[in-house]
C-alpha cells in the first residue's frame, strides 16, 4: 500500500454552486449589468469570416438609444409602416398573452406560457425572415405566429383543445404546429428543435432551395446535448440556419448561471464552433431585426450559420404553473435595465413623429377587442374540461400512417368498455 | 418479381443493394452516418454509394447520435427520406430522445402536418466477441415506444426486401441488422467453421426492386410439436438446433417485424402445436419475449399444453470472454424444448 499522503497543508477544495444576485425580498440593483451604448457595436460585412468579429459575442448590438433614436451601423432604417407593423405585432402578442393567461386562471384551459417582455425577439425575427423561411421554435415564440398572420381563433382552439383544434387535443396548450406559417410542431422536450432545424436547413441546401431555417431555445436549454450537436452539424456543413438563444435570465427557477452565464456569454458558445456569434439587446426590436436580417443574408449566401443571443428578461413566470415571487425578487421585472420592447419602439415612433399616445391607446383597445372577439369564437368550439371534444377513437389515429392491428384492437376494447359502462 | 435476375449476396451486399435501388428510384432518399461516405461504412454496407450518388446524398457525419437522428428528423420534415446509420446499436442511446420524443411522435403531435419517414439502420446483436459495447440487442426499448416500427431481417433476401419497405414507409423505422449473420447463417456453434450464405436460399437476392411488407412473419420450418418464435440471428441457431436434435417437429416462425407484429401467424401456429418457445438474444426482463409470452397466453391459453418458455440473453451486461455462456445457443434451446415437450 502506498503511504497516505499528508494533505494537512493543502487548502481544502470548495464546490461552487451558482446563486442569483437577488432572491425574494432583496433590493434589486442591476447596475452591474453591462449595457454598452446604442450604436457602439460595429457591423461587419455579411461576407466576413466568423472569426473576424469575436467581440460581437461579448458586447450588445443595440440600435435604440435611451431617447428613442435609432443609431449606429446596425440601424436597419425601416420605413414607418414596417415600424408600426412591428409595434402592432408586439402589442397583439401581449394582448393575446394577457387574455389567454386569464383564460387559464379562469379554468378554461390547463396551461399557458406568456412571452411578456420578450415580444421583440419573436416579432423582430418574423419580420426579418421571409414568410416561407422555416421556424423551429421553442414554446415562447407565439409572436412569430401572430406576426405571420396565424388566425387568433386557430391558436385559441389549440389552447382550448376543443373541436376546432386541428391537433385534436393531443398537445399541451401552446404547443402549436403550423406548417402553413412555416412553424414547426413544438416539442416540450428542450432543444430537440435545434438539430432538426439544422437538418431542415441542410436538406434545403442539398436540394438547392433558397429557404433558410431558424430556431430558438432558452439560455437554460443550451446545456442540452442537442444544442451542441446542432452547432457541430451546422458548422461542419455550413447549414443555412440561424440559432437564437433567448437569454431571458431564468429557466423556471434556475437563473442563467446554471447554464454557464457566470463565466461567459451565450453568444460566445458560437465561437468554439467557428460559428458567427452576435449578442443583441433583445428588448430592442430594431437590433433584433437587424441581427436576424444580417444572419439571414449570411445563410442565404452560403456563409453558414449564425448564433444570436437575445439578451432579455422574462417578466412573468415560466408558465401558469410557477410563481416567480417564490424564487426571485419581485423588483427584478421593473428594474430590468433594457426596458420594455413595446415602450421603446413606441418612443421611437413618437420621436419620428409617426405615432402618438392617443393612437397607441386606441390600438391597445382595438387589439384587446380583436382578441376578445376571437376568444368568443373559439369558445363556441368548447373549452378544455367542458365535455370531451374529440371522439374517443381519435386517440388511436395518427400514431402511424395506417393503424396496425394492435391499436385497432385496443381502440375497440376501449369503445366496448365505454359502452358497457354507459359512457 | 420472379423474372428478376438474382445474385448471390451476403446480408451486407443485400442491404447495400436496397439503398442503391432506393436512391436510384427516389432522389429524396439520402444516407448519412459515421464513416458511411467515402469509406463506405465500418461494415461496408454503404460501399460505393457516395461515388454513385454524390456527397450531398451520402455523407459522413460528426460523432453525435443525437445530432444524426435530430438532423434526420429535420430532413424528414423538409421532405427528404433519410436513412441514417447508427454504427452500432450499442451507440443508439444518446439518440433516444430524438427517436422516442421526436421521430416517433411527430405525426401524432402535429396531426399529420409533419412526418418522420426515416429508417435508422443499425447493426445489433452479439456472437462476434464485441464485448458489452458492440453486442447488445436493444430492440425491446423500441418496441415499447408508440410510433416506431421495429424490423429485424434474418437473410439477405429478407434484408433487402424489408429495408426497401422500411425506406418507403412514411413512419420511422428502426432496422436492426444482426451482424453475426452478415456473412452467413450462424449455426450457434462458435467453435465450428462459419458458414457463408452460399447454398442458402435466402442468399439468392434479386438485383432490382422488390419489397417485403412490414408486419408479415415467415414460417421458416412447418411443424406440429412446438412453435418457436424467433428473429434475426437466432432464427438460424434455432433451425440448426432442430436439425441437430432430429426428433422435434418444430414450427419455426421468423417474426421479421416486431412492430407491427404478425399476430395471426403466431396465433395460428401456437393453436396448432399447443406449445411455444420464444428465443431472443436480448436480455430477459421486459424483453420482447415477455410481450410475446403475454400475447400467446392471452390468445392461446386454452390450446396450451405447457407453460410458454423463453430462452434469452441473461440480465447481465453482454460479457466478452463469457460470450458463449451468455449467447442462447443450441444447448439452452435444447434444454428448454425438453422441458416444453416432456408431457
Amino acid at each position: 500500500m502506498e503511504a497516505e499522503r499528508d494533505r494537512s497543508n493543502l487548502p481544502p477544495l470548495s464546490l461552487h454552486v451558482p446563486e442569483p444576485k437577488f432572491r425574494p425580498g432583496d433590493e434589486v440593483d442591476f447596475s452591474t449589468v453591462d449595457v454598452p451604448a446604442a450604436g457602439s457595436a460595429r457591423r461587419p460585412d455579411t461576407a466576413d469570416p466568423a472569426n473576424s468579429f469575436h467581440e460581437l459575442a461579448y458586447t450588445l448590438v443595440r440600435v435604440l438609444d435611451d431617447a428613442g433614436n435609432a443609431v449606429g451601423p446596425w440601424n436597419p432604417k425601416l420605413d414607418a409602416d414596417t415600424l408600426r407593423r412591428m409595434l402592432r405585432s408586439m402589442a397583439l402578442t401581449r394582448a393575446f398573452d394577457e387574455r389567454m393567461f386569464r383564460a387559464q386562471r379562469q379554468g378554461k384551459t390547463s396551461f399557458y406560457m406568456k412571452s411578456t417582455g420578450e415580444e421583440a425577439v419573436s416579432v423582430g425575427a418574423a419580420i426579418a425572415l421571409a414568410a416561407d423561411d422555416m421556424c423551429f421554435p421553442s414554446y415562447r415564440q407565439q409572436g412569430i405566429l401572430l406576426t405571420r398572420g396565424c388566425p387568433l381563433v386557430d391558436m385559441m382552439n389549440q389552447i382550448y383543445s376543443n373541436t376546432g383544434d386541428k391537433l385534436q387535443g393531443r398537445q399541451l396548450p401552446i404547443m402549436y404546429s403550423e406548417k402553413r406559417f412555416g412553424f414547426f410542431s413544438i416539442s416540450g422536450n428542450l432543444a430537440t428543435q435545434y438539430p432538426q432545424a439544422v437538418g431542415w436547413a441542410m436538406a434545403s441546401a442539398a436540394k438547392g432551395d433558397s429557404r433558410i431555417a431558424a430556431t430558438w431555445c432558452g439560455e437554460g436549454s443550451t446545456a442540452e446535448g442537442d444544442f451542441h450537436s446542432a452547432l457541430t452539424f451546422a458548422t461542419v456543413y455550413r447549414a443555412p440556419v440561424i440559432f437564437n438563444v433567448v437569454n431571458n435570465q431564468w429557466a423556471i427557477s434556475s437563473f442563467s448561471g446554471f447554464a454557464g452565464a457566470e463565466s461567459t456569454t451565450f453568444a460566445a458558445r458560437a465561437l468554439g464552433y467557428g460559428i458567427a456569434g452576435l449578442r443583441v439587446d433583445g428588448n430592442d426590436i430594431l437590433a433584433v431585426y437587424a441581427a436576424m436580417q444580417w444572419a439571414a443574408e449570411r445563410a442565404r449566401t452560403n456563409q453558414g450559420p449564425t448564433l444570436i443571443e437575445h439578451f432579455t428578461y422574462r417578466v412573468e413566470g415560466h408558465s401558469t404553473s410557477d410563481d416567480p415571487t417564490q424564487y426571485r425578487s419581485a423588483g427584478e421585472p421593473t428594474s430590468w435595465p433594457l426596458g420594455d420592447p413595446i415602450q421603446r419602439l413606441k418612443q421611437h415612433l413618437i420621436a419620428l413623429g409617426e405615432w402618438d399616445e392617443e393612437r397607441h391607446a386606441a390600438q391597445d383597445l382595438a387589439l384587446a377587442e380583436e382578441v376578445k372577439t376571437a376568444q368568443k369564437l373559439a369558445e363556441k368550439n368548447g373549452i378544455l374540461g367542458h365535455g370531451l371534444h374529440q371522439a374517443f377513437e381519435t386517440m388511436f389515429e395518427g400514431v402511424f400512417e395506417e393503424m396496425p392491428w394492435h391499436l385497432k384492437e385496443q381502440c375497440q376494447q376501449m369503445l366496448d368498455e365505454q359502452k358497457a359502462a354507459g359512457l | 418479381m420472379a423474372e428478376q435476375t438474382t445474385t448471390r449476396m451476403n446480408m451486407i451486399q443485400a442491404i447495400n443493394s436496397a439503398m442503391d435501388v432506393m436512391m436510384a428510384r427516389d432522389p429524396d432518399v439520402i444516407v448519412m452516418g459515421e464513416d458511411v461516405g467515402y469509406f463506405g461504412g465500418v461494415f461496408r454496407a454503404t460501399a460505393g454509394l457516395q461515388a454513385k450518388y454524390g456527397k450531398t446524398r451520402v455523407f459522413d457525419t460528426p460523432i453525435t447520435e443525437i445530432g444524426i437522428i435530430g438532423v434526420a428528423v429535420g430532413m424528414g420534415a423538409y421532405g427528404l427520406r433519410p436513412v441514417p446509420e447508427i454504427q452500432f446499436a450499442d451507440y443508439i442511446y444518446p439518440a433516444l430522445d430524438q427517436l422516442v420524443s421526436e421521430a416517433a411522435r411527430l405525426r401524432y403531435r402535429s396531426a399529420g402536418e409533419f412526418i418522420s419517414p426515416i429508417t435508422v439502420r443499425s447493426p445489433f446483436g452479439g456472437g462476434i466477441f464485441g464485448g458489452q459495447t458492440h453486442s447488445q440487442s436493444p430492440e425491446g426499448i423500441f418496441t415499447h415506444v408508440s410510433g416506431v416500427k421495429t424490423v429485424i431481417p434474418s437473410t439477405p433476401y429478407d434484408a433487402k426486401g424489408l429495408l426497401i419497405a422500411s425506406i418507403e414507409d412514411n413512419d420511422p423505422t428502426i432496422f436492426f441488422e444482426p451482424k453475426r449473420i452478415y456473412n452467413g447463417p450462424f449455426h450457434g456453434h462458435y467453435d465450428r467453421p462459419a458458414k457463408t450464405w452460399a447454398g442458402h436460399p435466402g442468399g439468392e437476392v434479386p438485383e432490382g426492386y422488390y419489397r417485403i411488407d412490414l408486419g408479415k412473419a415467415s414460417v421458416v420450418r412447418p411443424g406440429n410439436d412446438v412453435t418457436i418464435l424467433c428473429y434475426g440471428a437466432m432464427v438460424h441457431v434455432v433451425v440448426n438446433t432442430i436439425e441437430e436434435l432430429g426428433n422435434v417437429d418444430a414450427e419455426i416462425i421468423d417474426l421479421r417485424t416486431l412492430v407491427p407484429l404478425d399476430i395471426e401467424a403466431i396465433e395460428a401456429s401456437v393453436k396448432k402445436t399447443g406449445r411455444c418457445l420464444i428465443v431472443h438474444e436480448a436480455t430477459r426482463t421486459s424483453g420482447f419475449g415477455a410481450e410475446l409470452s403475454a400475447l400467446v397466453q392471452e390468445r392461446c391459453f386454452y390450446h396450451l399444453e405447457a407453460p410458454v418458455e423463453r430462452v434469452t440473453g441473461f440480465d447481465t451486461p453482454y460479457p466478452h470472454s463469457l460470450e458463449w455462456a451468455y449467447f442462447p445457443g443450441p444447448v439452452r434451446i435444447g434444454t428448454a424444448l425438453k422441458k416444453l415437450l416432456k408431457d
